[in-house]
């Protein structure tokens, strides 16, 4: 038996649905009867798009002017919700720095906790178990929500699998947002896009990242070299995005971007929890670390225990001479 | 300018402890330390309050039984007192419950800004800064990366998936911060000794004026079904490089003809 009713929450990339939106699209469909979306912005642009995935109505606020997401989103939905909306079982949004402040607000608006760090779903009775790795992965909690209201899940990108199933444009709804007060003293003045070359991080086929053991910010170049190499893409640990030698877009793990490409290989990287819960999906795992004792090895498919700094120099000239 | 930084004492996490099985929470048994998270705030708040040429940090924590292990070394950081709130009946309170205390603890100090972690490096929710904005009717900006306040306004540069945003936000208001904000100080002898005399004022929940029913097991709302071991994942060859391990990754990337 599933359940009546899912709100997901629909963040975009310019012209696109975003991949987590897509992502829950496709649990949300197994999950209840009814999938809508609520989102900021214009709903017209995307209703086609939500709609071929499974989503039948549109919840939109139109152009917020600068005002944050968060606290916008979650007024409109409370408000929509006290003026006799029918709620949903329960409300869906990304691990997403916007999914994560829509979450919060709609949280205390609805007096209801959040279920966070969620990989699964699955429907028990009339309400939702979300199913969370703890201690880096290698222990699994399912917690139910037993509020009797709407249950609020944040889930990890890459958890389920975007398929478009090609169901008629979406029917968009205007979602108003009420007077912020004080809550709305918060403005976007300007975004700025950290561009890379090559393949995304988050989709790339090949991922190599570097980490603590590369000993300076000058030796990330032989992890973009590697990453070009293999037409990868090239990501970091926490500790490195943390010391400035690359932006944070780079970065893989509990925050950050969680990759899951046929190859990761991992170079001066220890494996520190909050890493591993990032890559640890990935197909094959290559691991370059000097510590024999390092947690990464625990999970690679080819550990190599040597210094990154004579190891990668050859792999790379292995590579260009091919 | 007033600066309340909501700080989180967790077990060290050299050594992560273990749930326990019979109340399915973290096993808090052994000392507590500072979040790492947490030092980028305080330090962020020093330094605020610095540049404003006036002003205080007051450091806001919720835990068991009164401690101040991990709030002494943010006093002895710079911050200039802390309030503690302890109570046996927030036992298995959630992120919302956790943001009821420290809101209410908060709301307490009048504070021009509030600062925190965007999330707690052992129990990683990353929902309670923004449930206390929502609690205490503030403008937010979360996922800070830089932040200065200038005649009444934050600045704030803020992480987005694809980059960042400029923002600006009036205050007061709550602003998270990343790790990597700021590089936080190493508490000097002066400030460890200065901080043992610090005030630190000890509330329970009536203190912070809630009830039994809105916190703990009974304020939860969702309940932990199922704790079990994970998949693991198999490790594979491990070998030590003798000057040719490369020629073993490139074997290996062809045997996956990804190349």
């Amino acid at each position: 038996m599933g359940l009546d009713k899912i709100w997901v929450f629909g963040e975009t990339n310019g012209d696109s649905v975003a991949t987590i939106t897509l992502e829950m699209l496709a649990k949300a469909r197994e999950l209840a009867d009814t999938v809508e979306v609520f989102m900021a912005g214009d709903g017209d642009d995307y209703a086609e798009e939500l709609g071929d995935h499974g989503a039948q109505t549109v919840y939109a606020t139109g152009d917020l002017n600068g005002a944050m997401q968060g606290v916008s989103v979650a007024s409109a939905v409370a408000a929509a919700i006290a003026g006799g909306l029918d709620a949903p079982d329960a409300f869906l949004l990304g691990t997403t720095q916007d999914g994560r402040d829509v979450a919060g607000r709609l949280s205390v608006k609805l007096n209801q906790s959040v279920i966070t760090n969620v990989v699964d779903l699955e429907v028990d009775g009339d309400t939702l178990v979300g199913l969370e790795p703890v201690f880096g992965g290698t222990t699994d909690v399912k917690t139910k929500n037993t509020s009797g209201t709407s249950g609020i899940f944040l889930v990890r990108p890459k958890s389920f699998v975007a398929e478009a199933v090609g169901g008629a444009e979406a029917d968009v709804e205007d979602l108003d947002v009420p007077d912020l007060g004080t809550t709305g003293g918060a403005r976007i003045l300007n975004s700025h896009v950290e561009e890379s070359d090559g393949p995304k991080l988050d989709e790339a086929a090949i991922v190599v990242s570097g980490g603590r053991g590369l000993g300076d910010s000058e030796s990330y170049a032989m992890v973009d070299d590697l990453a070009k190499l293999v037409g990868g893409a090239p990501g970091a640990s926490r500790a490195i995005v943390d010391a400035g030698w690359v932006p944070y877009s780079y970065q893989v793990g509990q925050t950050g971007k969680v990759v899951k490409p046929a190859v990761y290989i991992a170079c001066g990287i220890s494996g520190a929890t909050q890493h591993l819960v990032g890559m640890k999906g990935s197909k094959t795992i290559i691991a370059i670390n000097k510590d024999a004792e390092a947690p990464i090895f625990a999970v690679a498919d080819l550990g190599i225990v040597g210094d990154v700094h004579k190891v990668m120099p050859k792999l790379i000239e292995a590579l260009k001479s091919r | 300018m007033k600066v309340v930084v909501c700080v989180k004492q967790i077990p060290d996490p050299a050594d992560p402890g273990a749930l326990d099985p019979e109340t399915k929470t973290l096993k808090r048994d052994s000392k507590l330390i500072l979040d790492d998270s947490d030092a980028y705030g305080v330090e962020m708040a020093l330094q605020l309050v610095d540049a404003a040429g006036e002003g205080e940090v007051h450091l806001v924590s919720m835990a068991p039984n009164n401690e101040v292990a991990g709030l002494r070394t943010a006093l002895a950081m710079g911050a200039a007192s802390a309030t503690v709130v302890s109570d046996p009946a927030l036992q298995g309170s959630d992120a919302l419950a956790t943001a009821k205390v420290l809101a209410a603890a908060i709301a307490k100090q009048e504070p021009d800004l509030v600062l925190a972690a965007t999330e707690s490096s052992d129990g990683y929710t990353g929902t309670v800064p923004e449930q206390i904005a929502e609690l205490l009717g503030l403008a937010s900006v979360t996922f800070a990366k830089s932040v200065t306040v200038e005649s009444g306004l934050a600045k704030v540069k803020r992480q987005t998936e694809a980059g960042f945003d400029e923002v600006e936000c009036a205050l007061p208001a709550l602003v998270s911060v990343t790790a990597g904000v700021v590089e936080p100080r190493y508490p000097s002898f002066k400030g460890i000794m200065a901080a043992k005399s610090k005030p630190v004022d000890e509330l329970d929940l009536a203190g912070v004026g809630l009830d039994a029913s809105q916190v703990g097991w009974a304020g939860a709302g969702q309940e932990i079904v199922s704790i079990t071991a994970a998949a693991e994942r198999e490790a594979g060859e491990v070998i030590e490089d003798e000057g040719d391990a490369h020629e073993r990754i490139v074997a290996f990337l062809d045997d996956l003809k990804v190349l």
